[in-house]
């Protein structure tokens, strides 16, 4: 009987809708606590996200408020540097990884026909430390000087040079919080990683080779490949720095001979595939998001894979594009602007890949979508800053200047957080199993949109005429007066959309329109399920044939395993 | 029947063993950890201004070495017993692994004794001592962990607990194990051949 | 035929790559980036756009004439702050567009060419995402039917490949060249020699081969090479002053170098670009490009020791007995302590604080006072002096020409 309607018989969920409200509010609270159902971890890593995403918001409107105009006094110089600190911080390591790794939680062992991830207690675990090196990290606010001053929040940009961070030059206990929590929430990140690639290569269901994974899945792992190497050098740095701060130790301490220079080249080693961690979960939920809403499968999914891999390899070896102004020898400094080069190859080739499956087929402007296509356009423009900032002479006038935080929010915001933005409007029908509100989404969208490009376009012309970064305030006679006010403004209006966002997160929850099995006629496995799924995923274990088992259900006469 | 569409799949399904990939990804991440420092080593090899040098307080640990790596062909024996199921021949042979990698703690304990005590060697005498201490620590860290682990299998093999349906995961351990051997041969040219 | 040598010309400013067609026809030429549509539109009309004497003038001032296309680009994105610019009695406001030195000049044509490249790029391919969206959108109309679904294809894929890798290749190549053109200049035997020491939170100074020790305020001569070396007392620090070269950083244990040649005189801005601690921002750097008889007083004035005026001994007294000899030297007296910026010819800066404070009586009476007013973290404590015992300093102060 091939041709019984779909969904999936055997997946429906057979309990009881009215069971989950008999609880109490303890053992409600409880039951999220002991958890270790990947889906709502990976609810528990976004919740959790999005909170720290208000948190670093209002930090940085703190600063656009102080840097509005020339010589302002809304903070002094230590508040101000704490708080641009911990937005950097904070929206790096408690927004971004847990939100991108928590939409890894959620849909890697749905999209490949899994009931849970490989290690389910390990999973929680991992959840909890991330979470608990975020509060510490918060904790410095109220440690030691209590709020006074904002008390030992980190205060030495997210990128912690030293010696600025050693002893002698940060003798209060900034640097401690900075690195022991983020030491505490690296272990968990390592675990999820680790979690997700066993997932992916061990827990596949019958029929699904790793080239019929959905993209996603193959950006996930990939990425969770990538932070095994590029999260550990960060804790080995800290743990440098910690040995450094407690025990005596000499390893950035430039007046016993130590070197200031291996903390840039371990910090970079870190921090630039770090953001290629950031950016590839992004890159897979457009992979999955595209196809559906252009009504076509993703154009060249073997280059998309391969492209995954060959950017993962490649963003190992660029890292001194951070350093050109540090005194590498001319021929150093010539590698890193070749590797650079060569990595954004991989990475056009991507959006090529995108253009063609927009090519030809027939594009719903859904809120999801939405989202997507803003993330093109401004993905493509991070990209060619990127390669500005890559030819070395020009990145040593540009380099700390206001042009790479354009630059790197471009990527960050623009390409990264629209890509969330469109995963959650994607994705939150099934995990909660209404719609959002279109109304209100395309009005976030809007005025996100406009937000975005008031304050980031304008930022690169405050880097052209020389303003650089990480101050707290600057001199009126610069002429850099209006640019920031413009660019202030833009933050407000962002802040305006995404409380709009929070508002409808919430009031769906409660009112939005019953979404169904598969709201939005897609492709992958998750959308066989109900919404939400029930905790055991699938019924009987899926068997697949091909890289869309849903259209191939869908579209018997012109199934996909055919062409394969 | 199911609305999956069934035609003969003729390949066996087989995927990968969960515990080893995750194994695996651990290993790759220590790794991460180590070069690190390792390449910290070898940066400051000869950069100390001051104190004791690596020539000057330094001994080859000979017997330390040889039994850490004797305790890897001791565990990999162990292993193939417990595959064949003689529990009794595994439990020798993992305690006689740990007896190894026990001595090869102590060892390094003494040397450590000495270098402080006698030498005036400490973490923070001068980049030498701190890169030494820094990266031989952690490894002995990495090997007291193993060992702890080594503890529990021991404790449920005598208490009668483990059979040879637990061979996959005493496996999975054995690998760990292997790791950590292989990151002191790393270590000990680094330090004791290289940087001497 | 004429109209066709005129379109080719305008063409070939259009790639940014040919700047021969320019300084052979030896006048100023428009430069579009929105094309015309007919041949025979006259060129000249698009002068209308740029103030053509202000491009003269700059076109007479600037030797290399390579320079020149690249230059049209800086107008369109910073014309407002250029029309200022070329005024040249006060400083200008800082543009790495504005580029009045070797170095700088070198990374102006690399990034306009640069900057060519990825417009084109951004053009194209934002066009063709444009395109799309717009014709492959679904019609209110449209049945529920299903596009053609393409899988991939290998020449196509290939192609998109091979031209990125192209236009790596060509930026590579240029990019090499500029790096190694800066980077390992030869030092010519005439340059001048500074040695730039970065502290929390101000410059020091030192002209090894001419004995002078100043801080915060650098004067080079013009249409010379300076050579500078960069060392850090205490964090990192960056040296940037956008119109005379890239940023270099300060390291300690790490020494770097350096080059301007600027060449024209003024007096240029920058600031510190490393976050060094609470007062990074108030960090400031003033380059005072002198003419050659200018730099020269200069230097010899430096070289004197302190003025020894007799009607300021109170102060000189205060000077010597409150401390300040701690951090601060004026060469000649007992003063001779190096953890603050040397005092020997404070009156001849402009500014004090690292140019965060303007050096009149006033504000040098309400620094010494409570330096944390004006930036706080500074390491200068306040010197619990007070207001009478602060006026006889700072008369003292203002003697050391």
């Amino acid at each position: 009987m091939a041709d019984q309607p779909f969904p999936i018989a055997g997946s429906l969920d057979v309990t009881p809708p009215r069971v989950r409200e008999q609880m109490t509010v303890g053992e409600w609270l409880h039951a999220w606590v002991v958890t270790v159902d990947h889906k709502r971890l990976g609810i528990l890593y976004i919740v959790y996200a999005i909170f720290f995403l208000l948190v670093a918001g209002a930090e940085a409107l703190a600063v656009r408020i102080q840097l509005a105009r020339p010589d302002n006094h809304f903070l002094t110089a230590d508040v101000y540097d704490r708080m641009f600190t911990m937005h950097g911080t904070t929206m790096v390591f408690l927004v971004g990884m847990p939100i991108l790794f928590g939409f890894g939680n959620y849909l890697v062992p749905i999209m490949i026909g899994a009931r849970d991830m490989a290690f389910p207690r390990l999973n929680a675990f991992s959840f909890w430390l991330t979470a608990f090196g975020g509060l510490l990290l918060y904790y410095s606010f109220i440690g030691g000087y209590g709020l006074y001053g904002m008390g030992n929040a980190p205060d030495v940009m997210w990128l912690a040079y030293a010696p600025l961070t050693e002893k002698a030059f940060s003798p209060g206990h900034t640097m401690d919080y900075w690195a022991l929590s983020l030491i505490l929430s690296g272990f968990g990140t390592l675990g999820t990683a680790i979690n997700i690639i066993a997932t992916a290569l061990s827990m596949r269901c019958r029929g699904m080779t790793l080239f019929r994974m959905p993209l996603f899945v193959w950006l996930m792992l990939v990425t969770s490949a990538l932070t095994l190497i590029t999260i550990t050098p960060l804790t080995a740095a800290q743990i440098m720095l910690v040995i450094d701060r407690y025990l005596g130790g000499h390893f950035f301490d430039t007046q016993a001979g130590g070197s200031a220079m291996i903390w840039l080249h371990f910090f970079w080693i870190f921090g630039h595939p770090e953001v290629y961690v950031l950016v590839l979960p992004a890159f897979g939920m457009a992979n999955e998001i595209i196809p559906v809403f252009s009504r076509k499968a993703i154009f060249g999914y073997p280059a998309m894979a391969a492209a995954s891999i060959g950017i993962a390899f490649v963003s190992t070896g660029v890292w001194a594009h951070h350093m050109f102004t540090v005194g590498m020898t001319s021929v150093g400094n010539t590698f890193f602007v070749l590797s650079t080069m060569v990595v954004g190859i991989p990475t056009g080739i991507k959006i090529f890949n995108w253009l063609a499956t927009l090519w030809g087929g027939k594009i719903q402007f859904r809120p999801p979508m939405l989202f997507c296509l803003a993330f093109l356009f401004q993905f493509l423009i991070a990209g060619l800053t990127g390669i500005m900032l890559s030819v070395a002479p020009w990145n040593w006038q540009l380099h700390n200047s206001y042009f790479v935080i354009a630059h790197f929010h471009y990527v960050l915001v623009g390409a990264i957080v629209f890509c969330i933005f469109a995963g959650i409007y994607y994705w939150y029908p099934k995990a909660i199993g209404r719609m959002l509100d279109e109304t209100l989404a395309k009005w976030h969208f809007w005025l996100f949109l406009i937000g975005f490009h008031v304050t980031f376009d304008t930022m690169h012309f405050a880097g052209f005429l020389g303003m650089p970064r990480s101050i707290y305030t600057y001199e009126a006679d610069r002429g850099w007066g209006t640019l920031n006010m413009i660019v202030s403004i833009g933050g407000f209006i962002q802040a305006i959309a995404v409380l709009i966002f929070a508002y409808n997160l919430i009031h769906s929850y409660f009112r939005g329109r019953i979404a169904g099995n598969d709201p939005w006629d897609a492709w992958t496995l998750e959308w066989s399920t109900p919404s939400p799924p029930p905790v055991y995923n699938f019924a009987t274990d899926p068997v697949v044939h091909s890289r869309r088992p849903l259209w191939d259900l869908k579209h018997p006469e012109d199934p996909d395993w055919k062409y394969e | 029947m199911s609305a999956i569409p069934t035609f003969p799949t003729a390949e066996p399904w087989s995927l990968p063993s969960r515990g080893r990939v995750a194994m695996l990804s651990l290993i790759i991440g220590e790794s991460a950890i180590f070069t690190i420092f390792v390449v910290a080593y070898i940066y400051y090899i000869g950069k100390s201004i001051s104190g004791p040098t690596p020539q000057q307080v330094l001994d080859i640990p000979f017997f330390n070495t040889v039994c850490l790596l004797s305790s890897s062909v001791t565990i990999w024996l162990s292993e193939r017993q417990i595959e064949r199921g003689n529990i009794k021949a595994f439990a020798a042979l993992w305690a006689l692994t740990m007896a190894l990698g026990i001595e090869f703690i102590v060892g390094t304990a003494l040397e450590w004794h000495k270098l402080i005590y006698v030498d005036g060697l400490t973490i923070h005498t001068n980049l030498f001592g701190t890169t030494f201490y820094s990266l031989v620590g952690l490894h002995a860290t990495h090997v007291v962990v193993g060992l702890l682990m080594l503890t529990v299998v021991m404790i449920f093999t005598l208490t009668g607990h483990i059979n040879i349906r637990h061979t996959e995961r005493v496996q999975v351990l054995a690998l760990y194990w292997h790791f950590v051997d292989a990151v002191w041969v790393v270590v000990f040219t680094v330090v004791y051949i290289v940087g001497r | 035929m004429k109209g066709r040598r005129r379109f080719n010309a305008f063409v070939a400013q259009r790639i940014f790559l040919c700047d021969s067609v320019q300084h052979q026809r030896g006048r100023p030429r428009a430069l579009f980036i929105t094309p015309h549509k007919s041949e025979t539109h006259n060129l000249q009309q698009h002068h209308r756009y740029f103030d053509a004497k202000q491009m003269s003038s700059i076109m007479r001032k600037h030797d290399s004439p390579s320079t020149r296309p690249f230059l049209w680009a800086a107008f369109l994105l910073v014309k407002p702050a250029l029309s200022r610019a070329w005024a040249q009695t006060k400083h200008t406001p800082p543009s790495i567009f504005a580029p009045a030195s070797t170095p700088a000049h070198e990374i102006f044509g690399l990034s306009m060419f640069v900057l060519a490249i990825t417009g084109g790029i951004f053009v194209v391919v934002g066009g063709l995402l444009t395109f799309a969206i717009i014709r492959y959108r679904s019609r209110k109309d449209d049945d529920a039917s299903e596009p053609p679904q393409i899988y991939g294809s290998v020449q196509v894929e290939l192609a998109w490949t091979v031209v990125p890798v192209l236009i790596v290749v060509v930026l590579f190549l240029t990019t090499a060249r500029i790096i190694f053109a800066v980077q390992d200049a030869p030092e010519p035997k005439d340059a001048l020699d500074v040695t730039v020491v970065g502290h929390q939170f101000w410059w020091e100074f030192r002209y090894p081969k001419l004995g002078i020790v100043t801080a915060n305020e650098l004067h080079v001569p013009v249409k010379q090479a300076t050579f500078l070396h960069l060392l850090s007392a205490d964090v990192m620090h960056s040296f940037w002053v956008p119109e005379l070269a890239g940023k270099t950083d300060l390291i300690p244990n790490h020494p770097n170098d350096m080059w301007i040649a600027p060449q024209r005189t003024g007096l240029f801005l920058g600031q510190c670009a490393q976050f060094c601690g609470p007062e990074h921002a108030k960090m400031l750097l003033r380059v005072y490009v002198d003419t050659p008889e200018e730099f020269q007083a200069w230097v010899k004035d430096q070289q004197q020791p302190a003025v020894d005026d007799a009607a300021v001994a109170a102060g000189r007294h205060l000077f010597e007995t409150q401390a300040c000899t701690n951090c601060h030297a004026v060469n000649g007296t007992a003063a001779i302590g190096t953890f603050g910026p040397d005092l020997t010819h404070l009156a001849t800066r402009d500014t004090i604080a690292a140019g965060a404070v303007k050096n009149t009586p006033q504000d040098l009476h309400e620094w010494i006072k409570d330096p944390a007013h004006f930036k706080e973290g500074v390491l200068m404590p306040a010197m619990q002096l007070s207001d009478p015992q602060i006026d006889q300093l700072v008369a003292y102060l203002d003697t050391l020409k």
